[in-house]
């Protein structure tokens, strides 16, 4: 019989290691997809944040490095500088590009590194099990906000995109989402723009996914889509932000 | 003499670097070491290096961790607090085996501390430079040549262990200018083929057929980890065998050794020889490696005519002198002299102390 | 043989760049160790500022001694504070344009150049550095005038006008310094 569709090459058959519902397998699907299709999987290497993510760095069949917490930034500036044939690329949460690698995050956008950054929001922290993210939502329950957040004390989201969207040098900027089958295609093509501007020489692109987090949010993942289409994705709208591409 | 120049400390270290095959550096302002940033965004451009201003200390460091990550000899610089924030870093560089050389140039601490020379650093240098209990050869230069030599002999040592070398110097050494003979310089094809010999382990995008790069701060399986620990402190071990750096003086009849490192050793030194042509018999210890430390130097100590072992620093309270006392065995008193706050140690303050003890016996 | 020199003044002064002379000179000239250490502060403009310069047959020690054999002072500020910090036998160059107390002891000898107002004489404050290191290689006979002359017009001589000034502030400054020694 013809195989009309396999895994991608980029994965290597280990376990992942994600909860059912949850869409860093898909997005990492979609990153392998992309680097096979491109013809740059021999010459990729990802910089893998601190926190779920970390669970797919066995699965994956690239060259990676794992970065401190919030670092990943930092790190993939230091690796395209110095081997700049190399397709460099980080992958990481909210808490650890918005929060903890804030800094690392703005300044290696304004500085416009020819990187792609691939952000995955879902409003939580997953692996230390469900504390308040800086983009959790408003009146959103955490485990350090039991009462949910609240703005007086904790705030609002941070919409990283749109902060991104401040500074001169990005040139590509999309917020994207794995929630079905029409917006996995979408997120596939950001991905794809993403790693093709860097293969361009373009700089810096950024593609934050909008994700799901059925085990911390107390939901079914089909609750959680709903939750994820409803909510998150009011405040985080979709769409393309910026594209000089 | 014909190929001597007179540089800065900070200066002739980042030259030392750039041709022992440094391509890389990331680093934040701070004083004393300011000229190394300074120095290396003119120079790594002319030999299609790399220089990043980073945001801060600690994306610096992890900016060296990922170009070190990606086979470059990389390097990063800071003085004392600067370095705290680097810890992070430079622990995992060591857990996940990125080579790079780091330099501290000490100032006064804690906290914010002064901005002059001190040697508040040697605890953190030689015991904890981050969590988890990892250890790194530590070179302690006394002159601006030693700095020189150590610096190109570092990066070597780095690569050999795909570990991180500490370079510890103190606003002194930074900042003086001294006469310096330059270390060779490595060619083009030398750094690349250097490079091309780390592409086994290097995150550089490996082919399906390869064995991918991959490093790794950490592991899921503790059994493991438990293993990496075993395999770095068998590495360890082998500095303590083979990587022992030590100058030894007149140990054989010394009635008094004096132990001191960096700047503080070429005072002490200064003091022995006006000690010596004053008929007392003053020998001396001066580690060169704070890590591996020279603790079989003291052996070497005559301990029938040594009254006292003095263990000179500008650290107050004292830290060599645990590892100094760890090494004497108890065979001989161990005394202490100490200036700090960025203020150097004099030599009246060595011969005050040696004096006191020469004549009025141990202690 | 060992000989350590402090050099002190007002910032922007060219303190340091006496020193920084000085030391190079000696460094291309000589075989013997020398060092130069520039004392820092965090001041960035104004306030003090000194350096100080070893030279010795053998290892240097301290490059920033607690006693000196030789001083310069550039103001009156750092005769008053660092005239005690001079050997015994010891030699003090002032700016004795600016520096108006004396050495308050006679264990040392004092050699007065009117650097500031020679300087001013030239048109232009900003050789009295070089004015005082002219002196003071006239007076010590430290290192060739020569080869002095020479580590001057390449660390400053960027300029054909600045030459100029270089080599007259120099000359005139070891004119003064001799004619003290001579005295």
């Amino acid at each position: 019989m013809e195989a009309v569709y396999t895994r991608t090459k980029t994965l290597n058959g280990n376990l992942l290691g994600f909860c059912p519902g949850c869409m860093h397998g898909t997005t990492f699907k979609l990153i392998g997809e992309v680097l096979e299709e491109l013809g740059i999987d021999n010459k990729a290497s990802c910089i893998l944040a601190i926190g779920c993510c970390g669970l797919a760095q066995d699965a994956v069949s690239y060259d990676l490095a794992t970065a401190p917490h919030g670092r990943a930034a930092a790190a993939a500036t230091g690796l395209k500088r110095s081997n700049p044939d190399t397709v460099v690329f980080t992958y990481q949460g909210d808490g650890d590009l918005a929060s903890i690698g804030l800094a690392e995050t703005i300044h290696a956008a304004n500085r416009g590194e020819n990187i792609s950054v691939i952000f995955i929001n879902n409003g939580i922290y997953g692996m230390t099990g469900g504390q308040m993210a800086p983009t959790t939502l408003v009146g959103m329950k955490a485990t350090t906000a039991p009462g949910g957040r609240d703005p007086k004390q904790h705030g609002y989201p941070l919409h990283m995109a749109e902060i991104i969207n401040q500074l001169v040098a990005p040139v590509y900027i999309e917020r994207v989402s794995c929630n079905n089958p029409a917006n996995v295609r979408k997120a596939k093509n950001a991905i794809r723009k993403a790693f093709q501007n860097q293969i361009d020489g373009k700089g810096y692109s950024f593609v934050e996914v909008m994700t799901s987090c059925p085990t911390n949010w107390g939901l079914s993942p089909e609750k959680s889509l709903k939750f994820l289409e409803e909510n998150m994705m009011k405040e985080f709208p979709l769409g393309v932000i910026r594209d000089n591409g | 003499m014909s190929n001597k120049v007179f540089m800065k400390g900070c200066e002739a270290i980042a030259e030392a670097a750039v041709r022992a095959g440094c391509r890389f550096y990331a680093g934040y302002p701070i004083t004393p070491q300011n000229e190394i940033p300074e120095y290396m965004a003119r120079r790594l451009p002319q030999v299609g290096g790399a220089f990043v201003q980073g945001e801060s200390e600690v994306a610096s460091i992890n900016m060296v961790y990922g170009a070190g990550a990606g086979g470059t000899r990389s390097m990063t610089s800071s003085s004392s607090v600067g370095i705290s924030l680097k810890s992070e870093g430079i622990s995992y560089c060591a857990g996940a085996k990125v080579p790079m050389v780091y330099v501290n140039m000490q100032r006064g601490g804690p906290g914010v501390g002064t901005i002059q020379a001190a040697q508040q650093d040697y605890f953190q240098a030689t015991k904890a430079s981050g969590n988890g209990g990892f250890r790194m050869i530590v070179l302690a230069p006394s002159t601006v040549q030693e700095a020189v030599d150590m610096t190109y002999q570092a990066f070597d040592l780095a690569e050999r262990d795909r570990s991180p070398v500490l370079i510890l110097g103190d606003g002194v050494i930074g900042t003086i200018m001294e006469p310096v003979v330059l270390p060779e310089m490595k060619s083009d094809e030398e750094v690349a083929a250097l490079k091309a010999k780390n592409r086994e382990w290097a995150i550089v995008g490996h082919g399906r057929d390869e064995k991918r790069g991959y490093i790794q701060p950490g592991y899921w399986s503790n059994d493991m980890q438990e293993q990496h620990c075993r395999n770095l402190e068998a590495m360890y071990e082998r500095w303590e065998q083979n990587d022992v750096q030590v100058e030894e003086l007149f140990l054989e009849d010394a009635e008094m050794v004096f132990v001191a490192y960096g700047t503080s050793a070429r005072i002490a030194k200064n003091a022995l020889e006006m000690l010596r042509a004053e008929g007392h018999k003053v020998g001396m210890i001066r580690p060169k490696t704070l890590y591996p430390f020279p603790s079989k130097a003291f052996d070497h100590i005559n301990y029938d005519t040594c009254k006292c072992v003095l263990d000179i620093e500008m650290s107050i309270p004292a830290q060599m002198v645990y590892d100094v006392r760890m090494a004497v065995k108890g065979r001989c008193p161990v005394d202490t002299c100490l200036r700090s706050g960025g203020n150097l140690i004099e030599r009246d303050n060595i011969l005050g102390k040696a004096r006191e003890i020469l004549t009025g016996g141990a202690n | 043989m060992e000989l350590n020199l402090m050099v002190a003044g007002f910032g922007g002064q060219g303190v340091m760049m006496i020193g920084k002379l000085l030391s190079q000179a000696t460094c291309d000239s000589t075989d013997y160790n020398v060092t130069f250490y520039p004392s820092y502060g965090a001041q960035q403009r104004g306030g003090t500022a000194n350096c100080y310069v070893v030279i010795s047959d053998r290892e240097v020690g301290s490059p920033k001694p607690n006693i000196v054999d030789q001083l310069i002072v550039m103001n009156d500020v750092s005769m008053v504070k660092f005239r005690t910090n001079v050997q015994s036998g010891g030699i003090i160059f002032t700016n004795s344009s600016l520096v108006k107390s004396g050495a308050e002891r006679d264990d040392v000898a004092v050699v007065p150049i009117p650097v500031t107002e020679m300087a001013m004489e030239l048109g232009s404050l900003k050789v009295l550095n070089i004015v005082m290191l002219g002196a003071y290689i006239g007076y010590t006979g430290l290192i060739d005038e020569n080869l002095v002359l020479d580590c001057i017009l390449r660390l400053l001589g960027k300029k054909p006008e600045f030459i100029e000034l270089n080599k007259k502030a120099f000359a005139m400054g070891l004119d003064a310094g001799k004619k003290v020694k001579a005295a």
